[in-house]
């Protein structure tokens, strides 16, 4: 496993690591490694069909079903988008958020969760500031359970709402994807990878369509190891060669409320790795930017790139309410139990 | 007078170079006699243990066990954990202090060994090292000593400043106590749940750097060595990396006493086991990388292991099950660690059965100093362990005796079922033979 390991000198057979049971509920979607290729087209498709349906017809689809939205974490455009989309669909949402609700009583999130289902939920839809807890969640309560968001872990719903939008620019015209969709596609993530559950989920999910993912910051918000996360991804420590390689830039915000006493000199960061209009003409002027958003404006990004005609920042949002009209669809009408272990 | 008599079962008490078919007497607490088979003399009238087809060893010793009394009843309590304990084959219990409140005085070490708490074997209760064990104070070593304390340690919250360490072993050295350290530099440590590598960084938890442990393990050794004159004892509590075992080795070479123990989760698992958040898998040290494991094994098979201990750390399913962050470190262990230990060192690394035994009762014995433990030579205490040593059974968490079930062992094939534990004369765990 280890590279560095000496080799050890008698041949020893450990005890193997158990398959996950996860998830428990085929209308989950906790990580983005959960989906397989022709899930990840039949979801594709369905968003582009559920934007194109005439909205009178379209809230029939889940109508009157239940869905929580329960966030421990502020959001605008998650929540949002996925809120537009679950009504879109004809569903009824509730929102709790963790400054309204008993979870400042000391509520635990099983409790929270078992009580939602009680309510009537049917699904859930949970970002919360701790890694792994969409999997605590419905490990509880058995729930489609959809992963808006967890601590530094992962970010499914972006992952998808990202590779719909690279889709759009760089594959014009593709349906289904297979490992080949993105060969020869280098996207490169910028900035805090450390801290960034968008920068985990796009590194699980471009490479297995063949893109290479190349991510590019200082040691402090990105370590070495990011590398071995998984194939297909490589570390660029030098912004304008990784520029040059690009065909999307994703540039990310610096996360201060998870820096937790890192010190980290700013304006050398500005220097090293802000993507401004000067560096993005000489390197990289057909490259399509990305950001998951929020902008920190003047920060990662100059306010020109931002607004500028390679900036697909916009269109990213509202690929994220399609993305999360097909998701919420297959969390409430994927088949009973298939592929699951409830 | 109370008798018993083991019959027909094979002995194996490596401390006394014992492998072979005997009969055994104990009377009063203690043995009595050995013998070949049906050779005993004083045996008449005696309550009989039909050990045949069974291996009959020293009871096992494990050195680092948290009871949670006084003050945490609801996770374990002296008595729920020393049953576990009994089904476990355990037979000697060492308490670590980290009890609400802390035992820092004699009057808790004296309450722990109460017959009022109900223990069905014996516990020797580790005092804390300072005072709170907040790192500060040193306490009074001699009186704890005087009250039962067999050692000191301030474990789960480690010995910072090195004038606080160095105090401490010089202070337990002058009363003939070992110090155990729970080594880790909190200040490497700081809202990490799980070991540094590439899986804490995919679930996107921050990681306990193996530098925490092999650094405060070098330092103490470092103090250690400053106070060579003095005989100080360092003993390492859950080793849990090759850095930290790499000094141990080194220490030992240049004469030092240092010690150190593995548990069953740190040369089994790896920080891979943890799988999608498993609070389970959830402890401090916690479950290493693939290389660290392997040096666990390694050492343990070299012979650099002093000892196996098995942290049972029990707490209360409702507090596993939150998020992985939130939840408490520590698992349940006294209920497994002979099966496992027999499962994988001596059937699959092939690790003489008398070696695993020594690793589990006359090694730890030693390093604590109880006298007359670990061993069955006539006069120590009647602590025996009688299993069958070729049962292959599976652990049901269900099933435990402790209040606990925080095992990530539950389901887990194991090799060799106890069928009697005896602790100092009287049967303090039993199944049915049938």
């Amino acid at each position: 496993m280890n590279p560095t390991a000496t080799p050890a000198r008698r041949q020893i057979h450990p005890p193997q690591v158990p398959a996950s049971p996860f998830p428990y509920n085929p209308g989950s979607l906790l990580s983005a490694s959960d989906l397989t290729l022709d899930e990840i087209s039949h979801l594709l498709a369905r968003a582009t069909a559920l934007e194109n349906q005439d909205p009178l017809t379209r809230d029939r689809i889940l109508a009157k079903r239940r869905v929580a939205l329960l966030f421990y974490e502020s959001s605008t455009r998650t929540r949002t988008s996925f809120e537009l989309a679950a009504k879109a669909l004809g569903a009824d949402t509730t929102l709790v958020s963790s400054l309204s609700s008993s979870i400042e009583k000391g509520e635990t999130l099983k409790d929270t969760g078992l009580t939602l289902r009680a309510l009537g939920a049917e699904a859930i839809i949970l970002r919360h500031n701790s890694s792994g807890a969409p999997w605590l969640l419905e490990a509880e309560t058995r729930l489609p359970v959809l992963n808006a968001g967890d601590g530094m872990h992962e970010h499914p719903t972006q992952a998808l709402l990202d590779l719909r939008t690279v889709l759009a620019h760089l594959r014009t015209g593709v349906k289904a994807v297979s490992a080949e969709t993105l060969a020869g596609v280098t996207v490169t993530i910028v900035g805090d990878i450390l801290h960034s559950r968008v920068a985990r989920s796009n590194m699980l999910l471009l490479p297995r369509l063949g893109a290479r993912v190349l991510l590019c910051g200082p040691r402090e918000l990105l370590p070495e190891l990011a590398g071995q996360v998984g194939p297909g991804i490589e570390i660029e420590r030098n912004f304008e060669s990784a520029l040059r390689q690009s065909q999307a830039v994703m540039m990310l915000r610096i996360q201060a409320e998870r820096l937790s006493g890192l010190q980290l000199d700013i304006e050398e960061y500005k220097a090293n790795y802000q993507l401004t209009g000067q560096r993005l003409a000489a390197q990289a002027p057909e490259a399509i930017v990305m950001h998951p958003g929020p902008i920190i404006r003047g920060l990662e990004v100059t306010a020109g790139v931002a607004d500028g005609p390679q900036s697909v920042i916009l269109e990213q949002v509202r690929n994220g309410v399609a993305i999360r009209m097909a998701v919420v669809e297959r969390a409430l009408l994927a088949g009973p139990k298939q592929g699951g272990r409830a | 007078m109370t008798a018993l008599v083991i019959r027909g079962g094979h002995l194996i008490d490596p401390a006394a170079g014992v492998d072979a078919a005997k009969d055994i007497l104990l009377m009063d607490g203690r043995v009595a006699e050995i013998a070949g088979p049906g050779k005993l003399k004083q045996a008449n009238g005696a309550e009989v243990v039909d050990a045949t087809g069974l291996t009959v060893a020293p009871g096992l010793v494990d050195i680092h066990v948290h009871l949670r009394e006084p003050g945490q009843g609801y996770k374990e309590t002296i008595a729920t954990g020393t049953a576990a304990a009994a089904a476990g084959g355990f037979t000697s219990v060492a308490a670590m202090p980290n009890t609400r409140p802390v035992n820092d005085s004699p009057e808790i070490t004296r309450w722990m060994q109460a017959p009022e708490r109900g223990a069905s074997v014996r516990v020797f209760p580790i005092a804390a090292a300072t005072r709170g064990s907040k790192g500060d104070a040193i306490n009074d070593y001699a009186a704890l000593k005087s009250a039962g304390a067999v050692a000191v340690t301030d474990d789960g919250y480690p010995i910072l400043k090195d004038s606080i360490m160095r105090e401490t072993l010089a202070a337990a050295a002058r009363v003939g106590l070992s110090v155990i350290q729970h080594a880790e530099d909190t200040r490497l440590t700081q809202g990490a749940s799980m070991n540094a590598g590439p899986t804490a960084f995919k679930l996107g938890l921050r990681g306990m750097p193996a530098e925490a442990e092999s650094g405060m393990v070098e330092r103490d050794i470092r103090l250690v060595t400053e106070l060579r004159d003095t005989r100080a004892h360092l003993h390492v509590a859950h080793t849990s990396t090759a850095a930290a075992l790499a000094a141990v080795r080194q220490a030992r070479r240049s004469g030092l006493r240092v010690t150190c123990e593995v548990a069953p989760h740190h040369f089994l698992l790896t920080d891979e086991h943890v799988g999608m958040y498993s609070t389970n898998a959830k402890m401090n040290p916690p479950l290493r990388s693939a290389a660290d494991r392997d040096a666990m094994i390694e050492a343990i098979l070299d012979g650099v292991v002093d000892a196996i201990a098995t942290d049972h750390a029990p707490h209360a399913i409702h507090e596993k099950e939150v998020e992985f962050e939130s939840a408490p470190n520590g698992i349940t262990g006294l209920e497994t660690a002979l099966g496992l230990s027999l499962r994988w060192l001596h059937k699959e690394w092939k690790m003489p059965m008398g070696r695993v035994l020594s690793l589990l009762s006359a090694q730890p014995a030693a390093v604590l100093n109880l006298k007359g433990r670990g061993t069955l030579t006539v006069g120590s205490f009647a602590d025996v362990v009688v299993f069958d040593p070729k049962a292959e059974w599976t652990y049901s968490a269900r099933d435990t005796k402790s209040k606990s079930r925080n095992t990530p062992f539950d389901g887990w094939p194991m090799l060799g079922k106890v069928r009697w534990t005896i602790s100092e004369g009287r049967v303090a765990y039993a199944v049915d033979s049938a």
